[in-house]
């Protein structure tokens, strides 16, 4: 026999131990938030996401992170940060919730606007809505879920 | 010779002060801020700050830097000065087309096409 090809859908048959289902609870510093967002993207490359598609989750994650800690939580190391993922050889999905005060999308502003290019604020929230496939907020905006499918790189290096 | 400024290495090539990113990740709050300091102190040593940022190792930056390079931008531009940044890998520079700050910084592709547009 030669050598076999692989099947169709061979990436799709991926053993049940590949899913993962996260639930962590941290304090609002930036180590414990580095720790679990590393934990995370370790087990979305594990089930076969892409370098692009893992940059994007990495990204998000860390702007979603930064959001709850500094903007939710104020820094106060006594609030948490819940985390939960659930993650399948398909699909992550993640949800960051604070113990914030919370706050509306709608009143953010673009930060891609002219009047608004030299502004510091926004952006996160506008890097996580490009690079993830949904991204929706809860509980007064003080939970945040966002997904992203696992397709394939789109530019192949 | 480059100066030992952690994370940043730091060469002049005539009257232009190149930076360059040491490490792979611009991301932390309190790194960032130490980044804004020193290449605010870069800027303090000439009257009309001419400074080249090299991206060539940076691999993942968030909106905390981005948002220490607006702040840079805009002093550089009380100034009079110039900045211009160069060597962005493809998956950084797609944070800045998204993000529009492309049309912001003055944005090259290399280190030499950089140096070539001081005026």
């Amino acid at each position: 026999m030669g050598a076999s090809r692989p099947k169709p859908h061979a990436a799709r048959s991926a053993p049940k131990s590949a899913e993962a289902a996260l639930s962590l609870t941290l304090a609002s510093d930036f180590v414990s938030a580095r720790k679990a967002q590393k934990l995370i993207l370790d087990k979305i490359a594990a089930v076969g996401f892409g370098e692009q598609a893992c940059f994007g989750v990495k990204l998000a994650m860390e702007e979603a992170m930064i959001n709850a800690i500094k903007h939710g939580n104020k820094l106060d190391a006594t609030k948490k940060v819940r985390i939960e993922a659930k993650i399948t050889p398909d699909s992550a999905t993640i949800t960051i919730e604070d113990e914030g005060s919370g706050f509306k999308r709608h009143a953010v502003p673009d930060p891609t606007l002219e009047e608004n290019i030299e502004k510091c604020s926004g952006r996160g929230i506008l890097l996580m809505e490009a690079y993830m496939d949904k991204v929706s907020w809860d509980r007064k905006g003080r939970r945040v879920r966002m997904i992203k499918h696992n397709r394939p790189d789109l530019h192949p290096r | 010779m480059s100066e030992a400024y952690p994370p940043l290495s730091v060469t002049q090539q005539k009257d232009v002060r190149i930076v360059e990113f040491t490490h792979n990740k611009i991301l932390d709050e309190a790194n960032i801020a130490e980044i804004g300091q020193t290449l605010q102190s870069i800027l303090d040593e000439t009257e009309y700050p001419k400074l080249l940022l090299d991206f060539a190792n940076v691999d993942h930056l968030s909106s905390a830097a981005l948002g220490m390079l607006i702040n840079l931008n805009q002093k550089i531009k009380q100034r009079n000065g110039q900045l211009r940044l160069a060597n962005i890998k493809p998956q950084i520079y797609e944070v800045f087309v998204i993000t529009k700050l492309n049309k912001l910084f003055k944005i090259s592709a290399n280190r030499a096409e950089a140096e070539g547009s001081f005026t």
